[in-house]
């Protein structure tokens, strides 16, 4: 379980990565922590003639409120998410996520901007991320742009991003008023990637109408997925439990297409969809009334 | 004799090297000039090779040597077969062992096709991707069942099947008796055990020394005697000229036996071949695949009882997959047979089997051994049993129980050491009261688990019990010997993987020699310092391991108190050995330390007495005329989520019985350690083929280990039976932590569940196994 050679480069400014990815575009792949691309390495599944280590770009580790909204660098650390109180703050779903991602030695070396690059979808941010409607940007040697959440995730591994841009940055709205939030998930063994999760944002008039609902799903499909029939069983209606178990069942039945694998049938991801979604509306529920 | 140090619970001697990363492991080994090792492997399951074109790795920079099949010569030569069938009449067994390259065929996915020796470990990989092999691809025999149909392909072309053996094994008359039972139940029952999953892979650096004509080997072997042996005799060198090292190994639990895995084989050849040393460490994804399993059964059995609960007689015909060679012999299988018996009274026992050769990975012993497809059988059996009688689960097996009155019993089968299967001893009932009570068996029947049941929370108790056959021959030995220091050195043969053996070998010396345990130094697993025995397996080295150090303790003490007696002038029996002297009874003052006895009997002049031999010294053996029996009962209360169909373990019970215990937090930690194993077993880990005989899960991502936030705090106790076969009374501890386990999730998950009415017959579950199961059961009941 040797990696196959490579050149490798580390460099300390965004642009010189930038003008190595000019350069190599295909044959390159980023190193930000690691915790999947070297296993994928070692197993030989992956071999990179260049590897760009973009672990010594200060400038990539940040996390700061800006215009009211969260903006963290791509190389943060999971583990300063998940102890970062501007997180906390202005995006409670993803601190609430992060415990969710493997243990705390992976958390240590992971990076948000890593594994939405990566894109797997049994993942955690992927999911957190649309959940959020965050956007990202994505520089090339020769431009930078905004890409939103939701037309950055396209496929299995596959993602908006061209060979020869670097994800540098993350924003994600604030939330809000009268609007809850719940991750959950279900794994065989704590710090698994889960069998199924779900991250929800649900926001509710005076009256308890919702009036938003973003319902994203991981694990049943070949990127986070949307419950867009399940945002319409909420959306203008009461949120009562009646409507999120007709929710549940159309996020279920409607929305997704799970893959069987050997941990867990389709069937199965499917029942397990519809249990975490109605706890995670229940609980969004709860909280968007105090917020 | 004072007994200061054996029953109790010390530190052990060896952690502090551990803790400090300053003990040896074979990857410590690192030597000047030493070449890196990586293997070409079979990516099929089974194919016939057409060709092996290597010319491209050969001309790889920094590689040294290339080798396939054909570049062995006279040294490629089909395994030893470690362990032959059992004289048990009528028994049919086609010996089938591994080759060290595949020559023609490959049976199995991870089989050895070529060896590159390079200069790292890393161009040794990237040159065995140059390794183009060509192959006609074959139907793969994946599935147990159809293995031995008429139109499965055969996978040693000199057989006419797949059969690797056939046994039958009767006692009393089963036939007969179920005609008169009142109650028949039978099923069909699947059990699939995993890998053991060391936390060390294996490896071996080898070193031949031209100059000194001398062969040095540290090998993760758990046999490192036989493994010494073996190789001089396939190398041509002396035995003496062959030195086997086990050094400290991250666990064992079977694999790493005395197997002569074709690399255990090949590297020691390739160091000669070259004349430098020569290193390879397995790693994960090779252990999947090279490293030995246990697998599955699939048993058809039938148990006949009276009314009242009596068992009269049980019938089991089972399939057992081999994988592609069986070198082992039939070891597992047979301990699955004898230990299906447990700790009960079954007259009549009629049991068959065959054990089938698959396209996959070889099937030896990993820690049970087989016992716990047998044990899962019977306590299965006996839960349908009780159900159907509406007997409590306790009750059917104290009902059933051999009484103490009733040992040593004859069971009148064979076991895996050729011996007849005899309880050397054993009382079983209060294990069973002391566990039912610890777990409080009957309150939670009766308060918690309706009351937790009101709430909508689904809590079920299981309880069940199992004996295991420990312990077994030939033999081991020891020589220990005082220093001049007064510090004693304990050699023996075995090999160590974490068992606490220079620890609890010292207690067993320290109590004969009057001396503290750290001044005892315990050397295992080097043949040059002791090469006579066989390993560690089947929970034998306290047992037989044990009673050799005691013996040699012994007559060491002997000749300590020989000179001791002459030289303060005193009768042996007025003699007091204490730390680290001797003394007159009641004469403190009078006294001669045993360094100062080891000089006097070591003398650089004068003369060593006709008669007496130089030094305080004693080698001896012991060999058991057959194993000793261990039993144990575990329970545990777990709570279901329904909804997820996720399990937690609320509570988990040990009593267990060993006999005589050495060092009580050794014991614990062997049993800990092995039902953390029996819950992975039970509940985690599933090797998952397909039908093409490809693993589809050969990385600790998907192959489920449990963590340490699975397993639950173990509460244990222990009743003494001593066995009567050796003098420390001992039996063996090792295994017994995780044979019982899957027999007691499926118990405890039925009682959860108990309004679903499922029945769980088959280990491993699973979440999604359970989803499946719940709404199999559900169609079945609305059809019906």
């Amino acid at each position: 379980m040797k990696p196959a050679p490579f050149k490798y480069f580390a460099p300390s400014t965004v642009d010189e990565v930038l003008a190595l990815l000019a350069e190599h575009g295909f044959d390159a792949k980023i190193l930000a922590g690691g915790q999947s691309l070297i296993p994928t390495m070692n197993f030989r599944l992956a071999q990179p003639a260049v590897l760009i280590d973009i672990n010594r770009i200060e400038n990539l580790f940040f996390v700061r409120e800006e215009a009211g909204e969260l903006r963290v660098g791509a190389m943060t650390r999971h583990r300063t998410l998940e102890r970062s109180s501007t997180v906390s703050r202005l995006a409670p779903l993803l601190t609430e996520t992060m415990p969710n991602i493997a243990h705390p030695q992976i958390r240590n070396r992971g990076t948000i901007g890593g594994s939405i690059a990566h894109a797997d979808p049994a993942a955690e941010l992927p999911a957190t991320m649309l959940a959020l409607r965050a956007r990202f940007k994505l520089a090339s040697a020769s431009e930078a742009r905004w890409v939103e959440a939701s037309d950055f995730f396209i496929d299995l591994f596959m993602t908006e991003l061209q060979p020869e841009e670097l994800l540098t940055e993350i924003a994600v709205p604030a939330l809000p008023k009268r609007t809850g939030f719940a991750f959950k998930e279900i794994a065989r063994r704590h710090g698994d990637y889960a069998l199924v999760g779900v991250a929800v944002l649900l926001a509710v008039d005076e009256e308890n109408i919702c009036t938003d609902a973003n319902l994203v799903f991981m694990s049943v499909g070949n990127g986070p997925v949307v419950g867009e029939q399940a945002q319409q069983a909420l959306l203008g209606k009461k949120a009562s439990a009646e409507n999120m178990d007709l929710a549940a069942a159309a996020a279920a039945s409607e929305d997704i297409d799970p893959p069987s694998d050997m941990h867990a049938s389709s069937d199965f991801r499917r029942h397990l969809t519809k249990v975490l979604l109605k706890e995670a509306l229940q609980t969004a529920f709860e909280r968007a009334q105090k917020a | 004799m004072a007994t200061r140090y054996f029953g109790k619970p010390i530190k052990r001697n060896e952690d502090p090297r551990l803790l400090k990363g300053q003990a040896l492991f074979v990857d410590d080994v690192n030597l000047p000039d030493m070449l890196h090792v990586a293997f070409v492997r079979s990516d099929y399951a089974h194919a016939k090779i057409k060709s092996i074109d290597v010319s491209a790795a050969r001309e790889r920079e920094g590689v040294v040597a290339v080798y396939t099949a054909e570049d062995l010569g006279d040294y490629w030569q089909p395994g030893p077969l470690l362990v032959p069938p059992p004289p048990i009449a009528g028994l049919t067994f086609n010996q089938k062992t591994q080759v060290p390259l595949a020559k023609d065929r490959l049976k199995h996915v991870g089989e050895p096709i070529a060896v590159i020796v390079a200069a790292s470990r890393y161009i040794a990989e990237d040159a065995a991707e140059d390794v183009i092999v060509d192959v006609e691809p074959l139907e793969a025999v994946a599935d147990l069942e159809s293995a031995l149909s008429d139109e499965a392909p055969v996978i040693h072309e000199d057989l006419d099947s797949n059969l690797s053996a056939h046994v039958v094994q009767e006692k009393g008359n089963y036939a007969k008796i179920r005609a008169q039972a009142d109650v028949l139940i039978k099923r069909r029952i699947f059990y699939d055990h995993g890998i053991a999953a060391a936390m060390e892979n294996r490896g071996i650096v080898a070193h031949w020394n031209a100059k000194e004509q001398h062969l040095k080997i540290w090998d993760t072997t758990q046999a490192p005697i036989p493994i010494q042996n073996g190789l001089a005799a396939m190398l041509g060198l002396s035995e003496s000229q062959v030195q086997v090292v086990a050094p400290f190994i991250g666990g064992g639990f079977g694999p790493k036996i005395m197997m002569f895995y074709p690399e255990e084989v090949l590297i020691p050849w390739i160091s000669m071949q070259l004349q430098r040393p020569v290193k390879w460490i397995e790693d994960r994804r090779e252990n999947f695949f090279a490293t030995t399993h246990e697998r599955s059964q699939i048993h058809d059995s039938e148990i006949a009882l009276t009314r009242d609960g009596k068992v009269l007689g049980v019938q089991d015909v089972f399939l057992h997959d081999a994988g592609a060679y069986a070198p082992y012999g039939l070891t597992v299988p047979i301990n699955s047979q004898c230990t299906l018996l447990g700790p009960y009274d079954v007259p009549n026992y009629y049991s068959e089997f065959k054990a089938v050769f698959t396209n996959k990975t070889i099937v030896t012993p990993y820690r049970g051994a087989g016992r716990q497809h047998g044990v899962f059988v019977m306590e299965r059996l006996l839960d349908l049993a009780a159900k159907q009688l509406g007997i409590d689960r306790v009750e059917i097996r104290r009902r059933n129980y051999l009484t103490p009155d009733q040992f040593p019993h004859d069971h009148e089968i064979v076991y895996q050491d050729f011996a007849p299967l005899v309880y050397d001893s054993g009382n079983y009932q209060p294990a069973l009261e002391r566990a039912a009570e610890m777990i409080g068996f009957h309150d939670f029947i009766k308060n918690d688990q309706p009351a937790a049941r009101t709430a909508g929370r689904h809590l079920g108790i299981g309880i069940v019990s199992y004996v295991e056959g420990t312990g077994i021959g030939p033999y081991e030995g020891a020589r220990i010997k005082v220093d001049a220091s007064g510090k004693v050195n304990v050699a023996t043969g075995i090999g160590t993987q974490g068992q606490g053996h220079f620890t609890s070998f010292a207690q067993i010396v320290a109590d004969q020699l009057g001396v503290t345990v750290d001044n005892v130094r315990v050397v295992t697993g080097d043949t040059c310092e002791f090469h006579w025995g066989t390993g560690t397996f089947a929970s034998r080295g306290a047992v037989v391991a044990g009673n050799a150090i005691h013996a040699a303790a012994v007559g060491v003490r002997k000749k300590i108190l020989k000179h001791a007696s002459e030289h303060l002038e005193a009768a042996e029996a007025d003699l007091v050995l204490d730390n680290g002297a001797v003394h007159v009874k009641g004469v403190p003052q009078k006294s001669v330390s045993l360094g100062e006895l080891a000089r006097i009997s070591n003398p650089l002049r004068g003369a060593v007495k006709p008669g007496m031999e130089p030094g305080l010294e004693s080698t001896d053996y012991f060999g058991p005329e057959r194993g000793t029996t261990a039993s144990g009962v575990h329970a545990m209360i777990v709570e279901v989520d329904p909804d997820a169909m996720m399990v937690e373990i609320k509570r988990f019970v040990v009593v267990h019985d060993c006999g005589k215990v050495i060092n009580p937090m050794i014991l614990e930690g062997q049993i800990h350690g092995g039902v953390a194993q029996g819950i992975g077993n039970s509940f985690y880990e599933e090797l998952v083929y397909d039908e093409g005989g490809q693993l589809l899960n050969a990385s600790l991502m998907d192959y489920l280990l449990p963590t340490a936030t699975d397993v639950p705090h173990i509460e244990t106790d222990h009743i003494e039976t001593p066995s009567p076969l050796n003098p420390l009374g001992v039996k063996g501890a090792g295994e017994a932590g995780a044979i019982p386990v899957g027999a007691l999730f499926a118990q405890a998950i039925e009682d959860a569940l108990s309004d679903y009415d499922l029945e769980i017959l088959e280990i491993p579950l699973s979440p999604n196994r359970l989803f499946e199961l719940v709404h199999m059961q559900a169609a079945t009941k609305q059809e019906s």
